[in-house]
């Protein structure tokens, strides 16, 4: 029995939550391999992570599209028990292809593993949590991975090169539209600022010297993304991004369902809102009722000067 | 060309969630049922292919007991031509699904077929790849933007950081983002006819496959409520709090 773990990256490095999916490994106390498709330096990245035992790589220029991936992960499985990813687009894409393909149930979004077959996952926009345990013989999950801790660094293990994969030419990618940014991945930051819709056309304005000070993701509600405030790839929650960074500021966000879905569990939640009876306030650690277009930089301006001070 | 359109009852997004004494399922007696957002958005384009003449034929296909006869008239309300029910008493996982769905495609012979990427209920957003994969059909999940020009579907998903544009072949499995469109307004006159038009109905085991679930839940919880926490008079002190945490958290822009 071993477990298969698909590692995601930027091309040029691990993605920070492939090495919380290999902490999460870690509960089945069995050997992990770590599939890299990509170029060979991420592959020598992940051979450098603790708990892992073998690397397996695929040297390629792009992530295939899931028609072509999903063979080589079936065919992968057959001789293994457990294949993990983080709740990412790629594995969320890809692993239900090939869960069927397995004819095996996909358990996603797991937020706690309790056994070798048992997992807790959210429904109804995290409003429940289901306790469940798999029949099947293998395993195919995804998990939440800002809820586990990651690995750090050991000695080099070895990879293992696998042959190039084959385009099965059903489906091919032509564009891809990313934005480029320097600031940290919303999914992986440590602190995130995010915004809703009462900030208006000003969204940015208020929102990004405040992350730039802080060195922090920016994210959005759906109502501040749908009425074209801020860019589809920031929204948070049930059918966004799900993130769970130390510290989470919602800035006149009202704190809905499906946007608490996706950074309730933050460690640290810190909540600007004009309106007292703002539901968001229910679980802020911390609330402060005001003006946000006053407030927020104010607050950016004080840090700032903390910053200056300290330095 | 036939699409084939897949819709599923769910509780109302806004109702408050119980779950039943048996800890084991969610109560939705009595609660506001109807059809998911998703699906409505994956029948909705599948409504405006028609309209724009490259679909010839809408069939929307539900799975459930009797009650979910009313998702399939909305659906017929909104623009699909025939309803399908496929009838069971019991609750299915996405794999029994993608099974059911399977055997349906086979009887129905669409070239496409779209459904909501998630639904609201479960949130398991595996339904169209699993479907795609029996069938051994091509993919295109969290669709935000599709065009299809004879045999060819173009497709922009939402991916982590934007967006990217895939091309393949019909047939295909298409699952919807919210923000492929904006479902219309059901007009009184269509929600009057629909209710008059057949669901043709089935029952599961007719369709000869193996839809058991494989996961066994074992109970329903609430999450921990997280405590509400102290309300701060002005900036200065909300800094100072922010500070706090910073050092507790190692947060270098805070020390």
């Amino acid at each position: 029995m071993s477990v298969l773990i698909l590692a995601e990256h930027d091309g040029l490095a691990l993605k920070p939550a492939t090495r919380r999916v290999v902490g999460a490994a870690g509960f089945w106390q069995q050997p992990v391999e770590l599939l890299v498709i990509g170029p060979a330096v991420v592959a020598n990245e992940a051979a450098c992570l603790a708990g892992v035992q073998r690397v397996l790589h695929v040297d390629s220029d792009a992530m295939p599209v899931a028609e072509d991936l999903a063979p080589l992960l079936v065919d992968l499985m057959h001789e293994r028990k457990v294949l993990l990813a983080a709740h990412s687009s790629l594995a969320r894409d890809v692993l239900p292809r090939v869960a069927a393909l397995l004819d095996v149930a996909m358990i996603g979004d797991v937020v706690r593993i309790t056994g070798p077959a048992s997992y807790v996952c959210p429904l109804y926009a995290g409003r429940l949590l289901a306790s469940m345990t798999s029949r099947d013989a293998i395993q195919v999950l995804t998990v939440r991975a800002p809820l586990f801790a990651p690995v750090g660094e050991s000695q080099a293990v070895p990879v293992f090169a696998l042959p190039a994969l084959a385009s099965g030419g059903a489906s091919r990618r032509v564009a891809v539209n990313r934005q480029v940014s320097e600031r940290p991945q919303l999914a992986s930051a440590r602190i995130v600022v995010s915004g809703g819709r009462a900030l208006g056309e000003k969204f940015d304005a208020v929102l990004a010297p405040l992350a730039e000070t802080l060195g922090a993701a920016v994210g959005a509600t759906r109502a501040a993304v749908d009425a074209g405030f801020a860019a589809n790839e920031l929204q948070v929650g049930q059918t966004g991004v799900v993130v769970a960074p130390a510290i989470y500021l919602a800035v006149g966000l009202s704190g809905a369902a499906q946007h608490l879905a996706g950074m309730s569990d933050s460690e640290v939640i810190v909540a600007i809102n004009q309106d007292l009876e703002a539901p968001i306030f229910k679980v802020a650690d911390y609330g402060l009722v005001g003006d946000l277009f006053e407030v927020v930089p104010a607050v950016t301006r004080a840090i700032q000067q903390l910053q200056e001070r300290q330095a | 060309m036939k699409i084939l359109v897949a819709v599923k009852r769910v509780m109302d997004a806004n109702a408050p969630v119980h779950i039943r004494p048996d800890g084991l399922e969610v109560e939705t007696q009595g609660a506001r049922m109807g059809i998911n957002p998703f699906d409505e958005v994956a029948l909705e384009e599948a409504v405006r292919l028609k309209e724009r003449g490259i679909a010839s034929e809408i069939v929307a296909v539900a799975l459930g007991d009797d009650a979910t006869q009313d998702v399939l008239r909305h659906a017929l309300a909104l623009g699909a031509d025939r309803a399908l029910l496929v009838n069971t008493q019991t609750s299915l996982q996405p794999l029994g699904v993608a099974k059911l769905l399977q055997a349906v495609v086979m009887r129905e012979g669409p070239e496409l077929v779209l459904i909501g990427k998630q639904a609201i209920d479960d949130d398991a957003g595996q339904e169209g790849q699993m479907l795609a994969a029996l069938l051994g059909w091509p993919q295109a999940t969290f669709v935000s933007s599709l065009q299809i020009e004879g045999q060819e579907l173009q497709a922009v998903r939402e991916i982590e950081g934007g967006t990217e544009t895939l091309v393949m072949r019909l047939p295909a499995v298409v699952t919807a983002d919210l923000r492929l469109n904006d479902p219309r307004f059901i007009k009184l006159p269509n929600l009057m006819q629909a209710r008059k038009k057949p669901i043709e109905t089935l029952t599961a085991d007719e369709l000869g496959v193996d839809y058991t679930s494989r996961l066994v839940v074992e109970r329903l919880s609430e999450p921990p409520v997280r405590a509400a926490g102290r309300r701060v008079a002005n900036v200065a002190e909300l800094v100072e709090c922010l500070q706090a945490e910073g050092r507790r958290l190692e947060i270098r822009e805070l020390l």
